[in-house]
């Protein structure tokens, strides 16, 4: 992972956000829109899924296990947003 | 055959006065031996594969391999300048084999000290051993699957696959799509069952329980009305990649219980997993049963617990788990669930599969009268 692990005050939802699209269009070579459906092709591979999750583990100091460990919480750029800053504001 | 040595999985072959007889520089006119020829194809009828470390001229040594015509029995050949330690750990690096899973066949000593010094690991033979090679027991993996047979052509595949994504600049999935997947899903056969078990072996990041279900066991169940064993194989334009995942489904009239899911690694990023799951739960749906899944959580298969999770199972509960026998306490197995949906086909990927659901298999029917 390139970014540094964010850590300390929560995030804003606009840089997380911004941070999120990058990252994705580098990952799948398309131009991705914040509320763009992530899964509706159905060919996203098990190996795609954890490696967003671990992303958002890594880039932003949560834990993602048990009930948020969901596709609707991947869905979109800006329901993974929204996650993290639930776990982010859940930790402070 | 636990008993005795490693099995080589693959032969790197030096080429003058080793495969061929002669100098290609020096001498121009080279001979392949009968004996070397047969060796190779016995090799590659045993699923080990051959490669070439030489201090050659690529161009030149290939175009004599061709000529030879045993050019298509080679995978990552290493000709070059460098020393041949460094082609023999390039060539293991490219076919992700440890290097105790190769060897080394070269008539110069210097050079096989050399390959020795660096990599103590890699088994050296000499010139001399070559004829009897196909009869030591390293070189003998026993039963030989029709997945050992074709490896050589699925890797093959894999570097031209490989050599076309790395070319490809466009969208991720617009490659996916060009690859023409098709996946095929069937009830195994006695046969595929050896294939089966060393799946379940091989299948670390994507099995769901890590336990490695023995040969006869998986055998048992085959003939069981209330078992399902599944075997996925998959493939593309460029070829096939033979048997990647293994499914075992116990079926009861509420209930579809799966109590393992492994897929290989090979097709991890081909959406393997996710299409099998996918399918699984549009059965279930078929058949009104809801899906309970095991799950053993080790150190490497968070991925499959992050497929399960995403396709929808969950530890909510249910009276549907009463239905089934406990789980086992040690290693503590988890149970997820799922109240299936239908599911649309996938989109990027020809499925071909069986119908678990309805009139098709006597084992439902079996099973909820007896």
């Amino acid at each position: 992972m390139t970014t540094q692990p964010v850590t300390g005050a929560v995030p804003s939802a606009d840089s997380v956000e911004s941070q999120l699209l990058a990252h994705l269009e580098e990952r799948t070579r398309t131009v991705v829109a914040p509320e763009q459906d992530l899964f509706a092709t159905g060919v996203v591979s098990s190996l795609f899924a954890m490696e967003l999750v671990v992303h958002l583990e890594s880039t932003y100091d949560v834990s993602i296990v048990g009930s948020d460990l969901k596709q609707d919480n991947f869905r979109s750029v800006r329901r993974m947003t929204e996650l993290v800053l639930r776990l982010r504001a859940g930790d402070a | 055959m636990t008993d005795g040595p490693a099995l080589v999985k693959c032969l790197v072959w030096d080429l003058d006065n080793t495969l061929w007889q002669g100098t290609l520089l020096e001498d121009g006119e080279i001979r392949l031996p009968d004996a070397v020829r047969a060796t190779l194809a016995t090799l590659d009828s045993r699923g080990i594969l051959n490669s070439i470390a030489s201090k050659n001229d690529h161009d030149h040594a290939w175009a004599r391999l061709e000529e030879l015509g045993v050019a298509e029995y080679f995978v990552c050949p290493a000709i070059g300048w460098g020393p041949k330690s460094d082609s023999v750990r390039t060539v293991a690096k490219t076919l992700d084999f440890a290097l105790g899973a190769i060897a080394f066949v070269d008539d110069q000593p210097a050079e096989r000290a050399e390959v020795t010094f660096h990599l103590p690991e890699v088994r050296c033979y000499t010139a001399e051993e070559v004829i009897s090679l196909v009869d030591r027991p390293e070189f003998d993996p026993g039963t030989v699957t029709s997945d050992a047979r074709g490896r050589r052509e699925m890797y093959q595949a894999r570097f031209r696959r490989e050599a076309e994504q790395a070319a490809f600049t466009g969208p991720t999935e617009e490659f996916l799509r060009s690859l023409e997947l098709w996946m095929r899903i069937q009830r195994a056969s006695g046969d595929d069952l050896s294939r089966v078990h060393e799946l379940t072996l091989r299948t670390s990041q994507m099995n769901a329980t890590g336990v490695p279900y023995a040969d006869a066991e998986l055998r048992a169940l085959l003939d069981d009305p209330r078992h399902e064993v599944l075997v996925t194989s998959m493939g593309d334009r460029f070829g096939s990649h033979g048997a990647v995942g293994v499914t075992l489904l116990a079926k009861s009239e509420r209930v579809w219980h799966l109590k393992l899911l492994a897929t290989s690694c090979r097709v991890v990023s081909f959406g393997a997993g996710t299409v099998i799951l996918n399918w699984l739960t549009d059965e279930a749906a078929r058949a009104g049963v809801h899906l309970i899944a095991d799950f053993r959580r080790t150190a490497r298969n968070r991925m499959m617990d992050i497929a399960y999770r995403f396709a929808g199972f969950d530890e909510q509960d249910c009276a549907c788990r009463a239905t089934l026998p406990p789980a086992a306490a040690e290693p503590a197995v988890e149970r997820l669930h799922l109240v299936p949906t239908p599911r649309p086909a996938p989109e990027l990927v020809a499925l071909t599969a069986p119908g678990l659901a309805g009139a098709g298999p006597v084992s439902a029917d079996a099973y909820g009268r007896g």
